[in-house]
């Protein structure tokens, strides 16, 4: 049976046929979920996509958070569902309570968007098995509000359980806390990141490279493995 | 219709790097003596029906769920008078 990937699209989505289209260059099922569906097609993974969604009213994945999908996501994401936040994804995840802290409007209050070398923290993630532990990828950065912050006693805990998956090399391009690019829950099956992976997996488009096609493949194996 | 104001802030240990642009203009502007500024969100709520103790814990659990993210912001809750 092919491994069927959910990509949720909440109004004012930006990447989610990208992400559609990366779960398929990997090998995988592409599916589309829509954020009043609660029902999730029986998808073996979940991606959130990144964007804008609600025009990032409130604060960036508040409102999303509440979307009708969500709801089952976050029951089946504690129940050990494998789900990727990737830039909003990751924000909606924080604002979900599945991954601690929160992010803010970047530190010098520019939209940013470059070519973002980052370190592979932890490659024991459902995310991350296809990589090495310490591998520098580089992917696609983009966003407003990027500034990942938690107070020092969840920093300090991350850090010792190993949880901070992807740390910023070269530069810190938003202020986020440690370097910080992007975490994992306990379990290791949800991952939040701000760079987009999802744009680095064919040699035309993005970064030139396919750095970022290891999180959909690390999925495939993680689900054929399970 | 009664009014409730939900005051937003960052918890005071979080950087407000739009508080701090706004501080650095205010010179510029020729505004003196303001050694920092800090940027929050107001809320104003017109309540239906009698601002009483259970629409206050409603409000007050509205505002911790989905008004403020307590991570990284504190609220208060006023009732404004008439």
């Amino acid at each position: 049976m092919t491994t069927r990937i959910g990509v949720v699209t909440f109004p004012g989505t930006l990447d989610d046929q990208d992400a559609l289209r990366a779960a398929r260059v990997a090998g995988a099922e592409p599916v589309s979920l829509w954020h009043r569906d609660k029902d999730l097609k029986q998808v073996d993974a979940v991606v959130l996509a990144g964007g804008f969604s609600y025009g990032d009213y409130l604060r960036a994945g508040a409102i999303s958070r509440f979307s009708p999908v969500m709801e089952t996501i976050i029951e089946q994401a504690k129940a050990g569902m494998p789900v990727l936040g990737i830039c909003n994804g990751f924000q909606i995840l924080t604002e979900a309570h599945l991954l601690p802290g929160a992010m803010l409007r970047n530190n010098h209050l520019h939209f940013i968007c470059r070519d973002q070398k980052l370190r592979v923290e932890n490659a024991n993630t459902a995310w991350t098995l296809d990589y090495e532990q310490g591998q520098e990828i580089s992917v696609p950065l983009k966003n407003m509000d990027g500034r990942y912050v938690a107070d020092e006693r969840t920093l300090d805990e991350l850090e010792a359980e190993g949880r901070v998956a992807f740390r910023y090399l070269d530069m810190n391009p938003n202020g986020s806390l440690r370097d910080i690019a992007g975490i994992t829950n306990a379990a290791g099956n949800v991952v939040g990141l701000m760079p987009h992976p999802e744009h680095a997996v064919e040699p035309l488009i993005g970064t030139g490279g396919t750095d970022g096609l290891g999180f959909f493949t690390s999925i495939l194996k993680k689900l054929v493995n399970a | 219709m009664a009014r409730v104001v939900v005051d937003v802030m960052l918890k005071p240990e979080i950087l407000d790097p739009q508080g701090q642009a706004v501080q650095r203009a205010l010179p510029r502007l020729g505004f003196e003596g303001i050694a920092d500024v800090r940027q929050g969100k107001r809320f104003e709520l017109d309540v239906e029906g009698p601002v009483d103790e259970a629409a206050l814990a409603r409000i007050h659990e509205m505002a911790e769920t989905f008004l403020a993210n307590t991570v990284i912001e504190d609220f208060v809750v006023k009732v404004e008078e008439a």
